[in-house]
């Protein structure tokens, strides 16, 4: 649930004014609020410990070590690092991760905002149509990734044989190396569509309907009130797509392993599967922690750098 | 939470009446055209899947018609007698409510502490917690099944749960719905004798249901669909959730599209019945996370 990491940072509020005890209450009320405020904190704090934190932790240590999960663990500094870095599968893996990212991120942005626009208008039966676009939304990786691959079937899926009525030879989709990234980024744009188009829409909502009045009495037209209006307000909204759809895609995992396996021939091995293969296949646990490491700190990097250069174009109204 | 929203989007419809009317007849049709024709593409590959679930034999040789020559249930029948899927669906949704139950309520408890309870380093500890959404789940899943190994906790409905039993997400929404709701409540409760326990159960819980639905509908989605832990952690063929249980289909009938189709409509279903009965939360949800 990576989804809402980065608006926290713009949305969290100041905490409302304190009402826990005075300094001076008897050292009996105050050991009572403290354990009222463990048992409202530890149910959450125990797992968040547990199952985040510790292994996070664990997972730097194992990176530092060579490892098949079953043999004692040998200490090796930072070889799984460098033999990471020299190892040319490694920029094959991060190369096919950003093709997916540059395939799916403009696809899923300005087909979302179209749809968005098309919905902020007095549409008849528009919260159904939205609810049709949103569907994908809720469908799992894998089911989104098995109808696609029967979809883009290259023998008989049904849009090749639209494209034969055409005349045309449909390509060999996911069973083609050259194909096979397109596959993968045309299903993933239509799950995410309906998810990007209402965070656009409640984007769109939230711009007054001043602005646009002011820009019509000053004359504008509508692609002049679109380009002065609509996209300097919607860019909170734009940078929260980004910011997201960047996170989630460095970490896309369960539509490849369905749709493709990393094929054919590893045109389609993305950084997870790589981690995941490492792991379960090779054996090499300490390798695939410290390539794990190295996905995070790129997503962590990356994400800061948005958040530091949000100011040169993110308009806050 | 909800509530500014749905005002705002109420206005913003009335204002859309008045901005959009006759001024363009051409354009309203063309509009209304593209949209329904789009809605119309984005809901063939459901069509679709139904379409070729109820074909028997479609697959390699046969594609089917859009309108079945012999429709059956056959692929159906043949999901449910060649493969344990009542079992796959039975773990899929005893893990799903599980997973949602408490995350309700560890996210609506830490919540209510980051909201009302101030301590020193609450914001630091604030901090952390959001911090935890961050860290992808791939970066832990070498230690965390490891660790989960020398508890004997592998192939354990417990431990495909334990990991989702705190969400930061549950928290942080939760949070937002919980500093809505009027301080003066809480503190007539408060006056009137009620401890922090009363007033979190009777004043504040009731006050964010709409917050409170919108997370049920996340915390069942997230692990209804989720894949890559479960694929992990339930190595048993009979502890299988179904998102692998699909994956499995694929290796097992290649070809036969029908049950791969057949065992896809099944999975959807549940997740559509809750879609259709809390759309609203599910919609406002996102809207609000993209709201600065």
């Amino acid at each position: 649930m990576s989804v809402s990491s980065v608006q926290t940072s713009l949305v969290d509020r100041a905490a409302p004014p304190p009402v826990r005890p005075a300094r001076r209450a008897s050292p009996g009320v105050r050991l009572k609020y403290a354990l009222t405020v463990l048992a409202f904190l530890l149910p959450s704090a125990i797992p968040l410990t547990l199952f985040v934190l510790a292994p996070m932790v664990s997972a730097a240590w194992v990176s530092l070590t060579d490892w098949n999960l079953i043999s004692p663990q040998v200490f090796v500094g930072f070889e799984n690092y460098a033999n990471l870095l020299t190892d040319p599968e490694t920029g094959a893996v991060f190369f096919h991760t950003l093709y997916y990212i540059v395939g799916y991120l403009p696809l899923v942005y300005i087909g979302g905002l179209a749809l968005a626009l098309g919905l902020n208008t007095a549409l008849k039966g528009r919260s159904f149509l939205r609810g049709i676009y949103f569907l994908p939304v809720i469908t799992s990786w894998i089911v989104v990734a098995l109808v696609w691959r029967w979809l883009l079937n290259p023998s008989n899926g049904v849009v090749n044989t639209v494209l034969g009525f055409f005349g045309i030879a449909g390509p060999g989709w996911w069973s083609d190396p050259a194909w096979a990234m397109p596959s993968i980024i045309i299903a993933s744009a239509w799950k995410d569509l309906g998810f990007v188009m209402v965070i656009l829409l409640a984007g769109l909502q939230a711009i007054s309907p001043d602005l646009y009045d002011a820009a019509k009495v000053d004359g504008a037209g509508w692609w002049r009130r679109f380009v002065s209006v609509t996209l300097p307000m919607l860019s909170p909204s734009t940078f929260f797509v980004v910011v997201i759809s960047l996170i989630n895609g460095f970490q896309v995992f369960d539509q490849v392993y369905a749709m493709t396996g990393g094929g054919p021939a590893g045109a389609s091995e993305v950084v997870v599967l790589r981690i995941y293969d490492l792991t379960f296949r090779y054996g090499q646990a300490g390798e695939a922690s410290a390539l794990s490491w190295i996905l995070f700190i790129v997503i962590l990097a990356i994400t800061l750098i948005q958040v530091r250069g949000q100011k040169r174009w993110v308009t806050y109204g | 939470m909800a509530e500014p929203r749905k005002a705002s989007s109420e206005t913003r419809r009335v204002i859309g009446e008045r901005r959009m009317p006759t001024r363009s007849l051409i354009g309203w049709i063309t509009l209304h055209v593209v949209i329904v024709l789009g809605a119309l593409a984005m809901f063939f590959p459901f069509f679709w899947t139904i379409i070729t679930s109820i074909s028997p034999g479609a697959g390699l040789s046969i594609s089917p018609s859009l309108i079945p020559d012999n429709p059956s249930l056959a692929a159906y029948e043949r999901l449910f007698t060649e493969l344990p899927f009542m079992r796959v669906i039975g773990n899929s949704l005893l893990l799903a409510v599980a997973t949602t139950v408490v995350q309700l309520i560890t996210s609506a408890t830490a919540a209510y502490a980051f909201s009302r309870l101030p301590f020193r380093g609450r914001g630091l500890v604030f901090a952390v917690y959001l911090a935890t959404m961050m860290i992808p789940l791939q970066v832990l899943i070498v230690p965390l099944f490891v660790q989960l190994r020398d508890f004997g906790l592998l192939n354990t409905y417990l431990g495909a749960l334990l990991p989702t039993f705190a969400s930061a997400f549950g928290i942080f929404l939760l949070r937002q719905a919980i500093n809505q709701v009027p301080r003066d409540l809480d503190e007539a409760a408060m006056l009137d004798g009620a401890g922090h326990f009363r007033t979190f159960f009777s004043i504040v819980l009731p006050n964010i249901r709409p917050a409170l639905a919108t997370l049920t509908v996340f915390a069942f989605m997230g692990s209804w669909n989720s894949f890559l832990w479960p694929l992990v952690v339930l190595r048993k063929p009979e502890l299988q959730t179904l998102p692998i249980a699909l994956a499995g289909l694929q290796g097992q009938y290649t070809t036969e599209w029908d049950i791969i189709m057949a065992g896809s409509v099944v999975s959807i279903l549940p997740m559509l019945a809750l879609y259709i009965f809390a759309q609203k939360y599910v919609i406002q949800g996102v809207a609000s996370s993209g709201i600065k």
